[in-house]
């Protein structure tokens, strides 16, 4: 059983191993691929998305700033300096787009010449801004978002044109929530995240959470790339990716954000799934392992225990033929001084017939000794007549006879013994037992051998059943001897077989029964087993062949 | 059996490689009023038989050397005349039946008992003397 429980655990572990390998590598691999495609087109629709609204806000600019210069350029400083004419370009602007608050010109000293819009912002000088220096040098400026005078965020876009040697400024204010509308587009999913940053890292437009980490936008920021970068990074505690792309016309950067999490969650599902489909797979494969090695393992052992039984038999048989060669040889030998013996002994009762001899006084003496002499080498005899039948290789007589019918001969020898030990015999033979061809002397000696050993291990006050049937699937006739005495112990059952072994006083048993019934099965072309169990009682089983095939030896 | 019940004293060559029983039965066999000789082997029974005439010859058919089978050949082919009986032990049977197809008289089983062989050796010379 060990045997068959280490093969049971190879068999499990090599399949088990073979497919849950595999298995295993083919989802890691396809989840694994899968995960990497999916984390790339994410990160691709993020810089696409980043590239579309740094694309329109690009737009937007350069539009407002060609706007302005045409009408800087188109209008000369006459004009543009009268109130009306300003006034009515405003109205012009503002239908175009609404965005633009107000509008001025501003001389080379940084006085707000003429100024159309809803503050009052006439007497302002900006001399000293910054940005009145910028726009003089590079002839447009675009500013960063603030307050300013106004008191709202806005921008300011400012170009400069030279007349009549002088440099003048044409100045729109642009309400700024024209770039939070623009990014808020972006704002996606739950935890998404747009927003413009300055060069300096300060945030341009509102983003949707507060609470910015504005270290990565500053290593965005300042490190140098072209086109889109892409960071992944934490941002208020939650892992996102972070695309940044510059503007063309501004030194602004768009930043968006996307949530990590909520990104991949179709991922995550997807990684679920494979675990299920694996393990639901892993687990059909492990039942059916289970169920193909418990079958392969009793087929195994069936088959083990029919290999032992042929090897026994084919130990028992060969056990018989050196046994046979053996006893053969050994009554050869004996039987040469028997005969010489018997033939000595006969001389000297031929010479006890002589008249002077019988009248010897030790004549009875000598006579009685002959008689016992010639009992003795008869009982001798019949010693090797035995072994001899064992060993005999005599053709067996081949003729039809039915079973049942030398079963009931047989058991006549043996009424009046049983009768007088008070053992019980029953029947159960089968009805239309076919006829065998076989040799029914030889068949009835093992009959008896049997029910011989039966009557001597049951002793007094018991059982026999003696049973035939007929098996047409291997052609055989069977015959049933059971008995309710002792049964045998294993050793005891182990050898029953062999010459010479007895469990019974000498001069009672010989040891010669159940060997030589066995060579006798064996040479008609059956087989004779038994099962014993200690204390309830022993079944000898002999089938034979109804018509023989080949001859055993 | 008495040496009486035997008229012409049929003239027997016993042969078998067990000298002391070849000796035994020799000494019984005369007291029965057989003219009796006993050899060991087939060579020295082809040599009596050569020298002298002999009803019956009683042969083993174990025998170390020319067996019995041969020997019996041999009988038949120089003295046809001869009647024999082929005695054989067990595992010899077989032997015995061959030797029935070489022109054996009879064959006896060993151990056969003296009465037995006495009435096939008178029955082998009768039939010797009726030829
Ligand atoms: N029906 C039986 N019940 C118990 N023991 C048995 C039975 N038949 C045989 N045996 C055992 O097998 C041994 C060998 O039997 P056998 O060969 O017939 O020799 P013997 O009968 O001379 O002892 C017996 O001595 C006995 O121990
Ligand atoms: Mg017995």
């Amino acid at each position: 059983m060990a045997v068959a429980l280490s093969l049971r655990k190879a068999i499990i572990g090599t399949v088990f191993g073979f497919s849950f390998v595999p298995l295993f590598l083919l989802g890691w691999v396809v989840y694994g691929m899968f995960a990497s495609v999916y984390h790339a087109k994410v990160r691709e629709n993020l810089a696409i998305l980043a590239e579309d609204k740094r694309n329109a806000i690009d737009l937007f600019l350069r539009d407002q700033a060609t706007q302005l210069r045409v009408l800087a350029y188109s209008q000369p400083v006459e004009r543009l300096s009268s109130q009306e004419v300003m006034d009515s370009l405003l109205v012009l602007l503002q239908q175009r787009s609404h965005v633009i608050v107000d509008l001025g010109l501003i001389d080379e000293e940084g006085n707000h010449i003429v100024y159309s819009g809803p503050y009052n912002l006439r007497n302002v000088n900006y001399k000293n801004e910054e940005w009145f220096h910028l726009v003089r040098m590079k002839n447009l400026y675009i500013s960063d978002v603030f307050t300013g005078f106004r008191g709202f965020p806005h921008i300011i876009i400012a170009v400069a044109k030279k007349e009549n040697g002088k440099d003048w400024i044409l100045r729109a204010t642009i309400n700024s929530e024209i770039f939070d509308s623009f990014v808020r587009t972006l704002q996606i999913g739950k935890k998404g995240d747009a927003y413009i940053v300055n060069k300096y890292g300060e945030i341009q437009t509102k983003p949707r959470f507060s609470g910015k980490n504005t270290s990565i936008v500053k290593d965005i920021i300042e490190s140098n790339f072209s086109g889109v970068r892409l960071v992944e990074g934490e941002m208020d505690g939650r892992a996102v990716y972070i695309a940044g792309v510059w503007l063309q016309e501004k030194d602004w950067i768009v930043i968006v954000e996307e949530d990590k999490h909520s990104e991949l969650e179709p991922l995550m599902r997807t990684r679920t799934m494979t675990i299920l489909v694996s393990g639901g797979g892993l687990l059909c494969v492990l039942v059916g392992v289970f169920v193909v090695s418990r079958m392969i393992v009793a087929h195994q052992e069936r088959h083990d225990r029919e290999q032992a039984r042929l090897n026994e038999e084919l130990v028992q048989s060969s056990k018989m033929a050196a046994l046979g060669k053996l006893a053969a040889g050994v009554a050869h030998e004996v039987n040469n001084p028997l005969a010489v013996i018997r033939e000595q002994a006969g001389w000297i009762r031929d010479l006890l017939e002589e008249q002077d001899v019988q009248s010897s006084p030790n004549f009875q003496e000598l006579y009685d000794a002959v008689v016992k002499i010639e009992q003795h080498v008869e009982r001798a005899g019949n010693v090797v007549h035995r072994m001899l039948g064992f060993a005999r290789r005599m053709e067996p007589v081949r003729i039809e006879v039915s079973i049942p019918d030398i079963m009931r001969q047989t058991v006549l020898f043996l009424e009046n013994e049983m009768h007088f030990r008070n053992i019980n015999l029953h029947w159960d033979i089968e009805e239309n037992i076919p006829l065998v061809e076989t040799d029914p002397a030889q068949v009835q000696q093992v009959i008896l051998n049997i029910v011989d050993n039966a009557i001597d291990a049951i002793g007094k006050n018991g059982n026999i059943t003696m049973g035939a049937s007929y098996d047409p699937k291997e052609g055989c006739v069977c015959v049933r001897i059971r008995d309710d005495g002792p049964g045998m112990d294993k050793e005891t059952q182990a050898r029953i077989f062999d010459p010479f072994f007895t469990t019974k006083q000498v001069g009672e048993g010989t040891g010669l029964g159940l060997s030589i019934s066995y060579s006798i099965i064996n040479r008609l072309g059956g087989s004779i087993r038994f099962v014993s169990q200690l204390g309830e009682g022993t079944e000898f089983l002999i089938c034979l062949p109804v018509r023989k095939g080949s001859e055993t030896e | 059996m008495t040496v009486a019940s035997i008229p012409n004293q049929p003239s027997v060559l016993l042969v078998d490689d067990e000298v002391d029983f070849v000796e035994a039965l020799t000494k019984r066999l005369r007291r029965r009023g057989f003219a009796v000789q006993g050899v060991a082997s087939g060579q020295e029974a082809l040599d009596v038989l050569a020298r002298q005439h002999v009803d019956v010859v009683i042969l083993d058919v174990l025998m170390p050397g020319m067996d019995g089978i041969e020997t019996l050949r041999h009988i038949k082919e120089r003295f046809p005349d001869v009647r024999v009986v082929l005695l054989s032990g067990h595992g010899g049977e077989d032997l015995g039946v061959r030797g029935m197809a070489y022109g054996a008289f009879a064959y006896l089983l060993k151990p056969v008992g003296l009465q037995r062989l006495v009435e096939v050796a008178i029955q082998a010379s009768e039939h010797a003397a009726f030829r």
